[in-house]
């Protein structure tokens, strides 16, 4: 048997150290084990394939005329409206996805396993946030064939990449309100109850879906300051023209408060939990 | 990082645990455990659901933290150097498992990684421990799709992975059936066979003498008893008797008779109408002879006689005077000790 078995005298404190390799190498390897998941049960790639293609054709053909005409520009210039702020909406909803996830292995026991093996706590939250933003890409990319397909003129790649990217970067920031909800909720339907009750007001309650002059002016003040509207209003500017700099700050502001609050929060309790 | 001088560690000790103290809530979860586990050699802490056996491992695997006293495994302080007793342990238990998701191979080869292994070791290592776990043939399936004795021995596989120095056993066969339950005895006396040191903790007494050598009886967060097993046999100083009549009218006559001879041990005679038995505890071998005398002087046609180990009630019954406690103060298990905090 190994050397350790013969002798109880601790080994140096070298190895309490994890180097930087091994924590590429550990997030690796979870990373792996995520996507073999995929494998395993693609039917766990529904959602990320089928809500863009369910949301788009719904909100285009149910709203697109209406909302469209108010717009100034039917249907088409609804189009041109709403895939931006899609954009915005679909990487909300799949941010969830952490959230579920973790509490699935934690109630599984899989969580503890993890805990402890020698491996840095946070190559398990990092491994699963890369893979959600792989699907994450992957659903965007299934939104921009759908988008096109209905009439979406993408005017400006630099900008659709510029969108993806700042969608992306906010989304991170909501990951770690999922992951805290993953860590202290009892189990995965509760996370995504929860996950439910904060998404759906913020996505329906913003500029995501129809412009906001409209609305009451108390809904307004709140959607002012969601920052679903700052995200999709910065998308829009970026893919089809407009402002875009206020709106694009505004978004990388709450960005940074979200993880900067929230991330210390969630490794918190990550790892404190019993 | 230096050792602690004041620790009143044991030499060859692999384990040591002063004085552990946890609380959830009102529920003293261990309430001033000590133990000692020399190296080689397998300690099985027996006591019923929520004596507090998972949080003494789930202590001593870094997974909670105590409120008070100090543990020791291979020389590692728990609280002090989580990162290197990780390093040095396998935990395979009720809640650390596999990834049902995964192939097995796919769960070895992870942990591998986790642990360090180069691609080639991994894939070397996981190739190795399915072939010696006999999980070959079922390396490229889900886990899910294991029976109950297949999970086991991953669990085991996967826990063995770094050449662990202290191993815990956490109810290995808790749910499981006889014939399973001996396959994973097998794997674990193979496992101790090559050094491994290892904590197991059980509910049954038979578990714990197929496998431990030296065993800590806790109950309520309390060690209520310790010594080498035979030695708390002898305390414990019961056996069951077995005897079937061969005539199933013939249980409960059989029964009263022997009590009122009083020639059993400390409770009195039980009936198993399911398997057609009569149980008689007996403390010594002369109590065996008398009872089966007395049976064969009654006239009674006896299909088998078996003697078996005392169960945890019987155990408990001797040693404490009451039976082993109800889980009205259930394990603080995960799901338990969960805060509920809406956000």
């Amino acid at each position: 048997m190994s050397a350790a078995t013969v002798t109880p005298t601790p080994a140096p404190a070298a190895d309490a150290r994890i180097s930087l390799r091994g924590h590429v190498r550990h997030t690796g390897a979870l990373v792996r084990r995520n996507l073999l998941w995929i494998r395993q049960d693609p039917e766990s790639m529904f959602d990320a394939l089928l809500m863009p293609v369910v949301f788009t054709l719904l909100f285009v053909y149910v709203f697109g005329g209406s909302i469209g005409q108010a717009l100034g520009g039917g249907q088409d210039g609804y189009v041109q409206y709403v895939i931006p702020g899609m954009i915005a909406m679909m990487s909300m909803t799949l941010s969830q996805g952490v959230g579920t996830g973790f509490s699935q292995d934690f109630n599984s026991g899989v969580m503890d396993r993890f805990r402890s093996l020698p491996i840095g706590r946070g190559s398990v939250l990092f491994a699963k946030i890369a893979v959600e933003m792989l699907r994450m890409l992957f659903a965007t990319a299934v939104l921009m064939i759908v988008a096109v397909l209905v009439g979406f003129d993408i005017e400006r790649w630099a900008g659709l990449f510029a969108a993806v990217g700042l969608s992306a970067v906010f989304a991170s920031s909501i990951m770690w309100v999922f992951i805290t909800l993953g860590v202290v909720l009892k189990n995965a339907q509760s996370v995504q109850a929860m996950g439910f009750l904060v998404l759906f007001p913020l996505q329906f309650g913003s500029s995501i879906f129809a412009p906001t002059q409209s609305m009451p002016g108390w809904l307004q003040a709140f959607t002012d300051y969601n920052p679903l509207s700052t995200l999709a209003d910065a998308a829009r500017g970026l893919m089809v023209g407009g402002p875009v700099a206020h709106d694009l700050w505004i978004t990388l502001g709450w960005s940074v408060a979200i993880t900067a609050v929230m991330a210390p929060v969630a490794i918190h309790k990550f790892r404190t939990k019993t | 990082m230096k050792r602690i001088d004041d620790t009143p560690e044991a030499a060859g000790s692999a384990v040591t645990v002063r004085g552990l103290v946890k609380h959830y809530g009102e529920t003293k979860a261990l309430d001033g455990v000590d133990l000692d586990v020399r190296e080689g050699t397998v300690m099985g802490v027996l006591g019923p659901n929520g004596a507090g056996k998972t949080t003494l491992v789930r202590i001593l695997s870094t997974l909670i933290t105590p409120d008070a006293g100090r543990a020791h495994v291979a020389g590692y302080d728990v609280v002090r150097q989580p990162r290197q007793l990780r390093r040095v342990i396998g935990l395979t238990g009720q809640y650390a498992s596999v990834d049902e998701k995964l192939p097995g191979w796919e769960n070895l080869y992870m942990i591998g990684r986790l642990l360090d292994l180069s691609r080639k070791d991994a894939r070397r290592r996981a190739d190795e421990l399915l072939e010696r776990f006999s999980l070959t043939e079922a390396a490229k399936r889900p886990a899910r799709t294991y029976s109950g004795g297949m999970r086991r021995r991953l669990d085991l596989a996967a826990s063995m992975i770094g050449h662990p120095a202290v191993l815990y056993l956490d109810e290995p066969t808790t749910g499981l059936d006889p014939r399973t339950r001996n396959e994973v005895w097998d794997e674990v006396k193979r496992m101790v066979g090559d050094g491994v040191t290892v904590l197991l903790t059980t509910q049954y007494m038979e578990e714990a003498e197929q496998l431990a050598s030296e065993l800590t009886v806790v109950d309520r967060g309390k060690v209520i008893a310790n010594g080498g097993i035979e030695e708390l046999k002898a305390k414990v100083g019961g056996r069951t008797l077995r005897v079937r009549p061969a005539d199933p009218l013939q249980l409960r006559p059989l029964a009263s008779y022997l009590d009122e001879l009083g020639i059993t041990g400390l409770a009195s005679s039980t009936v198993d109408t399911e398997r057609g038995a009569v149980l008689v505890p007996i403390l010594s071998d002369e109590q065996l002879t008398a009872v089966v005398g007395a049976v064969t002087a009654r006239g009674v046609t006896v299909s088998s006689v078996t003697t078996e180990l005392p169960s945890l009630d019987e155990v408990f019954l001797s040693l404490t005077g009451h039976r082993a406690s109800a889980p009205q103060d259930p394990a603080p298990s995960t799901e338990d000790s969960r805060e509920e905090v809406a956000v």
